[in-house]
């Protein structure tokens, strides 16, 4: 086995982990720190996938910004979020069962499928052809997605004003 | 080298943790917790896509740039709804949110 490998298998099963605690845990801060954690995780997987500049966006964009938002969330709804609470509702069995299906059909047809078993040489510079396809091909969706973030974040700010 | 099904199978397991979060839990910020795991489930196959099959055309990593933004704009919109309904409702539970309900 190659230090890539073991590197991804320990990432792997933290973000994992991190994730189950995530959606089981009593606790919503809890579940807002290793919401984190995940996302740190989900960043190193994309360093094994020879994309450093995704993974400082993710870095700067989910940890920095996504989860300080929602532990903020929390902390303004701070009573009802204590952790004696019950944080399941009454489906959630069948959720369990749904999504254990779910994967095992994912996993299945996955394994099933004879992929390339190795990485293609990267030909083009990621970062230099990403900054040249935004402002190239893809320049109309660029410009579409930023009009759509400026309108979210007037909208958000609208919708949690005081009046 | 990291077989390309490896993180596809990765990006099925986070997307199915997403998708029970989403179902089963009351508090409306644990559900926004589970779209952020699936949206990054998705990101994750699209860049292990982009990697193993067509590193020469970047459309696999700029859509994952297009998901990251988006989600971004779907936590603060949702965000901010949940504190309205929290200073109105006095309660973030969905289940206890049922004006529309008849």
């Amino acid at each position: 086995m190659s230090l890539p490998q073991i590197l991804f298998l320990v990432v792997g099963v933290i973000t994992l982990g991190a994730a189950v605690a995530v959606v089981t845990s009593r606790n919503v801060l809890h579940s807002a720190f290793l919401l984190a954690l995940t996302f740190f995780g989900v960043a190193v997987l994309y360093v094994l996938l020879d994309t450093p500049y995704l993974a400082a966006a993710q870095v700067l964009v989910y940890i920095g910004a996504i989860s300080v938002l929602i532990i903020f969330a929390i902390m303004l709804s701070r009573k009802v979020a204590a952790p004696d609470l019950v944080q399941r509702n009454s489906q959630w069995l069948l959720s369990l069962i749904v999504a254990v299906l779910l994967f095992g059909v994912l996993a299945y047809l996955t394994l099933q499928t004879a992929w390339p078993a190795a990485k293609q040489a990267l030909g083009v510079d990621a970062i230099g052809g990403l900054g040249e396809a935004f402002v190239g091909t893809y320049a109309l969706p660029f410009e579409v997605v930023s009009v759509v973030l400026l309108v979210a974040l007037v909208g958000a700010i609208i919708i949690a004003r005081e009046r | 080298m990291v077989p390309l099904s490896w993180f596809l199978v990765l990006g099925a397991a986070l997307f199915c943790i997403g998708v029970y979060g989403v179902l089963s839990r009351r508090n409306a910020i644990g559900i926004l917790m589970g779209v952020e795991l699936i949206l990054n489930a998705v990101n994750i196959n699209l860049i292990a896509f982009w990697r193993y099959r067509t590193p020469d055309h970047l459309t696999g990593l700029v859509f994952a740039v297009f998901v990251m933004a988006i989600a971004a704009a779907e936590a603060a919109v949702g965000l901010a709804l949940i504190i309205a309904i929290y200073r109105t409702r006095n309660t973030v539970i969905v289940e206890d949110v049922d004006l529309l309900k008849m």
